[in-house]
């Protein structure tokens, strides 16, 4: 089940977030690591140490692009720009799929830089899809679709979000990439029961799984990315492994981040389920 | 879209006048604990303390020459006027320059040293991950007749002809910066900075020619001789070697008998930094 045709039939493990604040830490100590996500925007420059840096993490480790800016769910084309440093970047990095988020973020080329909720409807999971396959098609490898944390949900919605991401992986046959704390974000933020988006999710598209911390405030929970992973969203990767098998997870921390170890550590927590889930899985 | 207001939430009207409590209402669901307008203001919020820090981070000059109050009026301006039409971030500044120019009540009696400023620092942006062609060797110019020859520079180095010298202004905000020292008390660092960088922004304008480009992947500021500058921007343009070096020394007050040993020290210069580099294939036929 996880080596699929949505992570190119690869079976990695435990990754972490390539960030600047720990590049000299991996560069000198080259610590063992399975995998790096890099998020592809702060590298589809034309040169400069960004690419250098990349390349050199590239001699020693394999990497994951992750996007935050294509935006399948705003209503304009891709950008052709955008498409052709990624491709560009898809080369260097050799990377066996790419992901970004299910969301939407533009309006007639300007940008929000923000990943805003969609309205849950049968028009939109259309023609999100139908940027995914143009994506897809474009960038020749396979393309992951992420669930983001929301704070608003629209009166025309015509279905959950669960729902709604089912719809757009199916008429786009792409894969997911399912936030578990993504989806405990916004199970808190809308009262809904986090174990019933992650039972509703097609295990078999699963290409990888994100797992991080949020912030807590009074009313509702931000996705902040600066904490550990809190035990409720432990418990919902647990079972999201019970249902795909082991699968590609990587560690989110993007905001007072901590040394590399403590981070590496945190991700490696998530070594305890996977070796649950194949236990379970193999009696 | 509009900014916060001074207290950071959301406007109460719409651009239109419309109440945002409606407008919020009308097309976003409220729950148990929060409004419409308050499940769309934490979304307003977000957009403008992202773009408003990245802008900062970027413009940590400005923002000294200006001072906080004024760069937040002039961010909130910017940034309402010209908003990302990027893919990235690293963009958002890339119509500072000619905003400024356009609209100078923003940066106020200090308008040209801003300008200057914030060509500084984009110059710095685009040097720092500006493409790199391979570099030119000896070897490349094998045959090659010197009198129609066409150096190409790396499309990284940037030329600036300021004003003001805002290298050492910039400098300054940077050996200030809070990682420089760690083992001050703030209060002591912010007086220390507020000091260093007063004394730098109040001289008088004495323009320069500032190379901005890379070695070892990091961005260095280099000083050039005005004849310098002139010769390299006639390079940029593709005028040929003579042709350049013809304009270069135009109203130059170097004395002609020493003109030769410039040159020669500059090329020499220029060539160990590595800013000349070999044409495109394409560029190389034409």
């Amino acid at each position: 089940m996880p080596a699929n045709r949505f992570n190119n039939f690869t079976d990695y493990g435990i990754g972490i977030g390539l960030r600047a604040t720990h590049y000299n830490h991996i560069l000198t100590r080259k610590p063992v690591v399975d995998w790096f996500e890099i998020i592809s925007e702060n590298f589809m420059v034309d040169g400069g140490r960004p690419l250098q840096i990349l390349d050199r993490i590239l001699e020693q480790y394999r990497v994951v692009q992750h996007g935050v800016s294509m935006y399948f769910g705003s209503a304009e084309r891709a950008n052709r720009e955008h498409l052709r440093r990624l491709k560009d970047l898809v080369k260097r990095t050799k990377t066996p799929w790419v992901s970004d988020h299910l969301c939407w973020g533009s309006v007639d080329g300007r940008y929000t830089h923000d990943l805003l909720p969609m309205p849950y409807t049968f028009e939109a999971a259309k023609l999100t899809a139908q940027k995914v396959r143009e994506v897809r098609d474009f960038l020749e490898v396979p393309v992951a679709v992420e669930n983001v944390s929301s704070y608003a949900e629209f009166h025309v919605s015509e279905m959950s979000e669960w729902e709604f991401l089912n719809e757009v992986v199916e008429r786009a046959d792409c894969g997911i990439l399912l936030d578990v704390n993504n989806i405990y974000v916004s199970s808190q933020n809308h009262s809904f029961d986090p174990l019933t988006y992650v039972n509703s999710v097609p295990a078999e598209r699963v290409a990888q799984i994100h797992i991080a911390g949020h912030s807590k405030y009074r009313k509702y929970i931000l996705d902040t990315h600066d904490h550990p992973v809190i035990d409720p969203v432990w418990r919902l990767y647990s079972r999201a492994i019970e249902r795909v098998g082991h699968t590609a997870t990587l560690l989110e921390w993007d905001d007072s981040i901590p040394t590399f170890k403590e981070v590496h550590d945190e991700a490696l927590k998530a070594n305890k389920f996977l070796a649950s889930a194949a236990l379970a899985r193999a009696v | 879209m509009a900014p916060l207001t001074p207290n950071e939430r959301m406007r109460r009207l719409a651009p239109d006048g419309r109440p945002m409590r409606r407008v919020a209402a009308g097309f976003i669901k409220p729950n148990d604990r929060l409004t419409s307008f308050e499940r769309l203001e934490i979304y307003n919020r977000q957009y403008w303390f992202r773009i408003l820090s990245g802008f900062a981070e970027d413009f940590p000059g400005v923002r000294v020459v200006l001072g906080d109050r004024r760069f937040d009026a002039l961010s909130k301006a910017y940034l309402q006027q010209c908003p990302s039409r990027s893919f990235t971030l690293r963009n958002l500044g890339s119509r500072l320059e000619s905003w400024l120019r356009a609209h100078p009540r923003w940066a106020g009696a200090r308008q040209k040293l801003v300008v200057d400023m914030a060509r500084l620092e984009w110059a710095d942006i685009e040097a720092f991950d500006g493409k790199a062609e391979p570099v030119l060797k000896p070897e490349d110019l094998a045959g090659v007749d010197p009198g129609g020859l066409r150096l190409h520079l790396q499309p990284y180095l940037q030329l600036l002809d300021l004003r003001f010298p805002v290298d050492d202004l910039l400098l300054a905000v940077r050996q200030d910066s809070p990682e420089d020292s760690q083992d001050a008390s703030n209060a002591f660092n912010e007086r220390r900075k507020h000091k260093r960088v007063a004394a730098v922004a109040r001289l008088s304008p004495a323009p320069i020619f500032l190379a901005v480009h890379r070695v070892d992947y990091s961005v260095y500021f280099r000083r050039l001789e005005p004849e310098e500058f002139a010769i390299l921007r006639r390079l940029r343009q593709g005028k040929s070697l003579n042709q350049a070096m013809d304009g270069g020394f135009r109203g130059s007050k170097i004395p002609r008998d020493r003109r030769a040993a410039a040159l020669t020290q500059w090329f020499h210069n220029w060539a160990a930094l590595g800013w000349f580099c070999r044409p495109e294939k394409r560029s190389a036929k034409s």
